[in-house]
């Protein structure tokens, strides 16, 4: 197999791992719209720490995605 | 179709050249220090804000206009971020912060304008900040706690044996802070600008197929106007969390026990 194709390969199983990422955000709003919807006054204040919690989950996908771009267009 | 594919828009190009450094004078030896896009994007968000912050703090009246409530409520919302996170203690980082923040922020924002580059869809200059961070939180803790600053490592209430686990573990997460941090605003914006370009290549890959083609181009049209949306959500959230984790960063500098 020549190099080329392996890395269209390796690029296309690379973006498998956003599925985790994927898993790991859906959990993050679904646990804060259980705690939203129990105690609905108190969830304004931790609207903070659902954007921080959603961009930090979400980092790993985008180096999921990062890992697929570097096979395709810088090696 | 040269300038159409999704990564032509991150090249960098050189609006004047400044100088170069050793080489033998033939083109394309030596350091070339130009004047490029990049800087000239970075040069335009620090005089957008400076610009914004001085006409807004120009009347100093104690109820607020438009303009000076638009920068207070800016304010607002870093210092009490930082604070929460680092403490009073940690407010003394607050033009550190805020200046990270703005400067990410307009940058990503910056982006957004068609045809404009995004100075941080570039690894070198999200590193260069992140570096610029943690070098601060490492200097200032070391200055102002000595060595018992590397008790940030040893968490308390550890047994000894698992210490030796422990240590490396924490060293390894500690050094992986810059390149985390870096890589997440690098990865999401680079990310969310070749999305929108594939998607608008499709748009113009389907025009030019007839009329048929002009009814299947307003699909990825509709995808674009939503990717767009989603980027603004994008650009504003990373400058967020840049600043959310250099507070957080900082915390550990100002009070280094866990």
């Amino acid at each position: 197999m020549d190099a080329e194709a392996a890395k269209f390969i390796g690029a296309g199983i690379a973006t498998l791992g956003m599925a985790g990422a994927a898993l790991g955000v859906s959990s993050i709003f679904s646990n804060f719209l259980t705690g939203a919807l129990r105690n609905p006054s108190a969830a304004p204040s931790q609207v903070g720490n659902l954007i921080f919690g959603f961009a930090v989950t979400e980092a790993l996908g985008i180096f999921s995605f990062l890992v697929a771009l570097i096979l395709l267009f810088v090696a | 179709m040269a300038g159409t594919d999704p990564i032509h828009q991150f090249v960098i190009q050189d609006i004047f050249p400044i100088a170069t450094i050793g080489g033998d004078g033939t083109p394309g030896s030596g350091m070339n220090i130009a004047f490029t896009n990049s800087a000239l994007y970075m040069v335009l968000s620090v005089v957008v804000i400076t610009g914004f912050l001085l006409m807004a703090t120009s009347r100093r009246s104690v109820i607020p206009g438009r303009m000076q409530l638009v920068a207070e409520m800016g304010y607002q919302f870093i210092a009490n971020m930082l604070r929460s996170s680092a403490g009073t203690e940690g407010m003394k980082f607050f033009p550190f912060v805020f200046s990270l923040f703005a400067f990410v922020l307009m940058g990503n924002m910056f982006g957004m304008i068609p045809y404009a580059f995004t100075f941080t869809s570039h690894i070198i200059v999200t590193f260069a900040l992140a570096m610029l961070v943690i070098s601060v939180v490492f200097i200032y803790g070391v200055m102002r706690h000595g060595l018992k600053f590397f008790k940030l490592f040893a968490p308390a209430g550890i047994p000894t044996p698992i210490l030796f686990i422990v240590v490396p573990i924490e060293i390894v997460s500690f050094l992986s802070r810059p390149i985390s941090l870096s890589v997440r605003l690098f990865g999401n914006i680079l990310a969310g600008h070749i999305t929108l370009k594939v998607f608008t290549g499709f748009v113009v890959t389907l025009g030019a197929a007839g009329f048929l083609g002009w009814m299947g181009a307003i699909l990825p049209l509709f995808m674009a106007v939503a990717l767009t949306a989603l980027e603004f959500l994008v650009a504003a959230v990373q400058a967020y969390v840049f600043a959310v984790l250099t507070s957080m960063y900082l915390n550990d500098a100002v009070h280094p026990s866990h």
